[in-house]
Formats: C-alpha cells, sequence, structure tokens
C-alpha cells in the first residue's frame, strides 16, 4: 500500500517522534464517520495535549480562587501560578520583561486592544494606517472602525500572484502622514511568511509603530519580539495547544504606559473615588476584571510542551508535512493551489475544478478528513483571486505523511463523484 | 448519520452541471440577492408575475454544488405556479431541510424529496435553503437577503437543527 510506503518515508524531521507526539493528544484516537480523524484545520484552532488538560485538571482541582484579591493561600497561589504563566508566555517569544505580557482573550482582542487604547489616542483626521491584502478581518476591521471615527485613511499593501506582499509598494505607501502599520506575519489563507522583520526596520526609520498579528506564526516557528523589534505582537492561545479565550498582546513597555486602557473596571485601578480614578501599571492597566485564570494557566503549560518538543523541529517537520502535501497534491489534475510564496508555512489552500469548497468538505468529512472550507475570514483575499472560497488543509507538528496521503485520496474521491 | 455521499446523487450531481432556468430576465417583475454570509455564496433569484402565476423564473450565482441544485430544481418546481403555491412550497422544503416535514403525509414535494438527507447534515441546510429563502424575499419585495436576517423565519429554525 501507498500508505505504507510513506509512513517509512518519514524522516521529515529527525528527533521529532510523531507517534510518541499523537499520542499524548487524545482527540486523535477519534474516529469520524468510522474513519480515524485526519485533523488539518489547525490554522483554525490546534488540538490540547493530555500534560495541557492535565494542568487544567489540576488548577480546578486543587489551586483554584481569584487573583490580586484575597489573603487567603488559594489565592495566593492562583495568583503566583497565573503571573508563572506570564513568564512562560514571556520567554516563549522572548519578551524583555514580563510586564510587557498582556493576556487577552485572543488575538482579536489583542488588535482590539491596540486600536482603542493607542490608535483612539494617536491617530487622528487625515492619518493613515498601512495594512496588506491578506489581512485577517481581525486586522481589518478594527482599523476600518478607528479610521471611521477619527477620519483616518487605511492604505493597504497589495499581494503579488504567487500571494506575496509586494514591498515596493508598502515602501511607496509611506508619507508624512503614515501613523500606524498593521500586519500579519503569516497568511492564514495563502500561508505566506512575510518579511515581517524588514517592514518594520522600514516603519521604524519613518517612526511609524508596527503591529504583528502572529496567530498563525508563534504556533509554527521560533518567535523573537526583541529581534523583529515589532512595537506590538498579537496571538492567540487556542491555535498553540492551548485553550480558547486566551491569548496575549505584547507591546514595548515605552508604549504600553502611553496609552489609554481599553477596558475599565477592577485590577486595572490602583485607587477610584467618584473624582478620579489612577490607573494600575502595566499589564494590569489592560487586564480589567477577572481574566481566564485557569485558560492562562493552562497556555503556559501549552507553551512548556511545544518548548519541550523545540519550535524549530516543529518547524521541520511541518515544512516536510508542506512540501510533501504540495508535491503530491500538484499532481492532482484538476487542482489548483492558491498561495505559491517562496516561504510558506504548512498551509495548503486549493480549489479543485467544477467542485465547490463545501461540497468538498462534507465529501472530505465523509472520510473522516477535517479541513476547512470558505474565506477563511479573509474575503480581501479571495477577492483578489476572484474566487468565492477555497478549500485549506493546515497542518500541525502532529500530523503526517499518511494524514496527507489521506488527503490526497480524499480529494481524489470527491472528483470521482463529480467526474 | 447518513452517508453524505447518498446526497450527491445523480439527479443533484445533473442540476448542479445542467442547471435550468440559469440567468437573467430582461424584463422580471420581482428579484431578490440571497447570500450566505458564513461561506460567500450569493444567489439571485429574478421572476415575472403574471397575474398570480409565475410565468417565468431564472437564477444565477456563485454556490456550492446543493445550493445550485436546489436552485435549478426550485425554478422548475415553482414555474407555472400561483404565488401561494410557491410559498406553500417553500415552507414545506424548509420544513423538509430541518427534518420536519412528515414526509408520509401530505405535501407537494415531488422530485424535490432528493434533498430529504440535508436534514442529516446540519451545517449544510443553509445551503439547500439559499434559493428558497431569495424567491420567498423575492415574493415579498425585499431586494437582499441572507440565512442570518434576522427577520428571517427560516433563521431560527436552522439554529434549532
Amino acid at each position: 500500500m501507498t500508505t505504507l510506503q510513506m509512513v517509512r518515508k518519514e524522516p521529515a524531521a529527525p528527533g521529532l517522534d510523531v507517534e510518541r507526539i499523537r499520542a499524548d493528544f487524545p482527540i486523535l484516537r477519534l474516529q469520524v464517520n468510522g474513519k480515524p480523524l485526519v485533523y488539518l484545520d489547525n490554522a483554525a484552532s490546534s488540538q490540547m495535549p493530555q500534560q495541557v488538560i492535565d494542568r487544567l485538571v489540576r488548577y480546578q482541582t486543587t489551586q483554584h480562587a481569584n487573583i490580586n484579591r484575597a489573603v487567603h493561600a488559594l489565592s495566593e497561589i492562583s495568583t503566583n501560578e497565573y503571573e508563572q504563566a506570564r513568564r512562560k508566555l514571556q520567554h516563549f517569544i522572548h519578551a524583555r520583561e514580563e510586564r510587557e505580557v498582556i493576556f487577552t482573550s485572543g488575538t482579536t482582542d489583542a488588535i482590539n486592544l491596540v486600536m482603542h487604547g493607542y490608535g483612539r489616542k494617536f491617530i487622528g483626521p487625515g492619518d493613515e494606517i498601512i495594512l496588506t491584502t491578506m489581512e485577517h478581518h481581525s486586522n481589518i476591521v478594527p482599523w476600518q472602525m478607528l479610521a471611521e471615527e477619527k477620519g483616518a485613511t487605511i492604505r493597504v499593501v497589495p499581494i503579488n500572484d504567487a500571494g506575496e506582499l509586494v514591498i515596493d509598494d508598502y515602501e511607496k505607501l509611506f508619507n508624512e502622514r503614515t501613523k500606524f502599520v498593521s500586519v500579519m506575519h503569516v497568511s492564514n489563507a495563502l500561508g505566506t511568511i512575510n518579511p515581517v522583520k524588514q517592514m518594520i526596520a522600514f516603519a521604524h526609520a519613518r517612526g511609524v509603530p508596527v503591529l504583528v498579528d502572529g496567530a498563525q506564526a508563534v504556533p509554527h516557528m521560533q518567535v523573537d519580539v526583541q529581534d523583529l523589534d515589532c512595537d506590538f505582537y498579537a496571538f492567540s492561545g487556542h491555535k498553540l495547544c492551548g485553550p480558547t479565550g486566551i491569548g496575549i498582546l505584547y507591546g514595548k513597555a515605552a508604549l504600553l504606559e502611553r496609552m489609554q486602557p481599553f477596558k475599565g473596571g477592577g485590577d486595572m485601578i490602583l485607587s477610584v473615588t467618584f473624582e478620579k480614578t489612577t490607573y494600575n501599571t502595566i499589564p494590569h492597566k489592560f487586564e480589567a476584571g477577572t481574566p481566564p485564570i485557569a485558560a492562562a494557566i493552562g497556555l503556559g503549560a501549552a507553551v512548556d510542551y511545544l518548548s519541550a518538543i523545540g519550535m524549530d523541529a516543529i518547524a521541520d517537520h511541518e515544512l516536510g508535512l508542506l512540501n510533501y502535501a504540495t508535491a503530491q497534491l500538484s499532481r492532482v489534475p484538476g487542482v489548483r493551489i492558491i498561495g505559491t510564496a517562496k516561504n510558506k508555512a504548512a498551509v495548503l489552500s486549493f480549489t479543485v475544478d467544477g467542485v465547490h469548497p463545501h461540497d468538498i468538505g462534507t465529501l472530505l468529512n465523509q472520510e473522516g478528513v477535517a479541513v476547512r472550507t470558505g474565506h477563511h475570514c479573509a474575503q480581501p483575499v479571495m477577492q483578489r483571486y476572484k474566487l468565492p472560497a477555497t478549500s485549506r488543509a493546515s497542518f500541525a507538528f502532529y500530523n503526517t505523511l499518511a494524514e496527507v496521503d489521506a488527503l490526497i485520496a480524499g480529494i481524489r474521491s470527491v472528483q470521482k463523484v463529480f467526474s | 448519520m447518513t452517508d453524505p455521499r447518498a446526497l450527491y446523487q445523480e439527479v443533484i450531481l445533473d442540476h448542479n452541471k445542467k442547471p435550468r432556468n440559469y440567468g437573467t430576465l430582461a424584463h422580471a417583475s420581482h428579484q431578490a440577492a440571497g447570500h450566505n454570509p458564513l461561506c460567500g455564496d450569493h444567489i439571485d433569484v429574478a421572476l415575472h408575475l403574471s397575474g398570480e402565476c409565475i410565468a417565468c423564473i431564472a437564477f444565477q450565482g456563485a454556490s456550492c454544488a446543493i445550493c445550485k441544485a436546489s436552485a435549478s430544481m426550485m425554478t422548475v418546481a415553482v414555474k407555472g405556479k400561483t404565488r401561494a403555491e410557491a410559498e406553500t412550497l417553500i415552507h414545506e422544503f424548509t420544513d423538509m431541510s430541518t427534518g420536519k416535514l412528515d414526509l408520509s403525509g401530505d405535501h407537494h414535494i415531488g422530485r424535490l424529496v432528493v434533498f430529504a438527507g440535508i436534514a442529516d447534515l446540519p451545517v449544510r441546510v443553509k445551503c439547500a435553503i439559499l434559493p428558497w429563502h431569495t424567491l420567498h424575499a423575492a415574493l415579498n419585495a425585499v431586494e437582499s437577503t441572507s440565512t442570518e436576517a434576522e427577520l428571517d423565519p427560516m433563521h431560527v429554525t436552522i439554529g434549532d437543527a
């Protein structure tokens, strides 16, 4: 059988024992429609290893109380564990200080925090904000809301046919009115890895701060916010083997301190009277109300888990999967890969002649193969390629070459139904 | 769950490949555009009412096979019917799609019964009913509608499916 042959050809990343890793993920043992689950929707949300599940259970079983409040034992433990998770995230993205790491509910919340905290204070009428064609709706809509409120303008960096940003055009968009750049690190719809370090350096030379949406980058590669020199970096926990409802905004301390709070409430204040409220210091200024404590601690456990495997080993393995899947898919007649950037993460968007992505999704599901179909919350990308939707297989470090084979076999059987 | 491959049967695949009444109408008395914002599918339905009778009807748009075949078969089913008969069929089709129609009782579903299996695929129900939903909007002089429209009587139904 081809499949067995492919399993033997697994040496994508020596040192990554995929079968042992898979044993950590109980959900990967599921059967869907009588077939082993082939989970290829990791760009939407990744699965959780037993280590993180256990950590959540341990927290709820023995450590839970509200943080930063009472003097009793549990409150002290939960506060310490929550702040310990913050330090784990700080080290994971190589932030200089732990107070530069703010817990949010996710990437969307993090971007909205910057829009309200920075944008509404420092961006005014006639100012310009640079975005790119490939942005996720969560990195478009908040800036449109700001532009509408302030009378600012959105400028958009185009992409070429391969799905790469046209950097010459990016540089030409800058003028004296440019006040902010917000760009994704890795495209969820195309897989493109953008040259954000270079883009940040260019913006900084003109005094313009940059937010990087790292939702699709952090789970798949080593990210060093100090090396990138980004001003803000946003990502989500649930794409990183962590729980939903938790995410991170990294921001340079000097900027965070100048920003206004996003949400008002408990924890984000030092003192409150009806005449005057004094805000707390960062990061607490941006963490109003009781945070998702368990989710934050779970995310801490998730980055421990990923660090133990090694982000470089993860990136190597995923590149092996991408290269193999790209080669195999390219051989299927009638299939077109959308997003062929030279520098790509393990995201494979594609169309099949004569078959709508939703029909592909339904029929692949019958084979146990989970892919995303639709516009991927990136409608401007779909408009750029004049497509209503694509199918997308997105890989994680726990995926195997045999699973790529299952995807390819599934696509061939879809074509057979529609032939 | 029923094997969805059963849904992708010859009739549906045939209407997907060769949709009937596909295109625009030069002199439509009623038309509407329907959108499914969850997937980006859209469909335009145009018809001409002669008195109470649907004299001609056409549709066009970009959508999946389920949606396109449903639209194609819908135009065939309602052509020559009165507005009231069409509304009855819209109602029955929606009920069938959400598993609420007693197929052994009285109904006018006819060949549309090939879509009965959609009730087992809740995530695809909206694909099947979008054309019907759009026809309902056209007949009631609503120019644009969506499977998420607040006033959509089918919206709640879908959510419960």
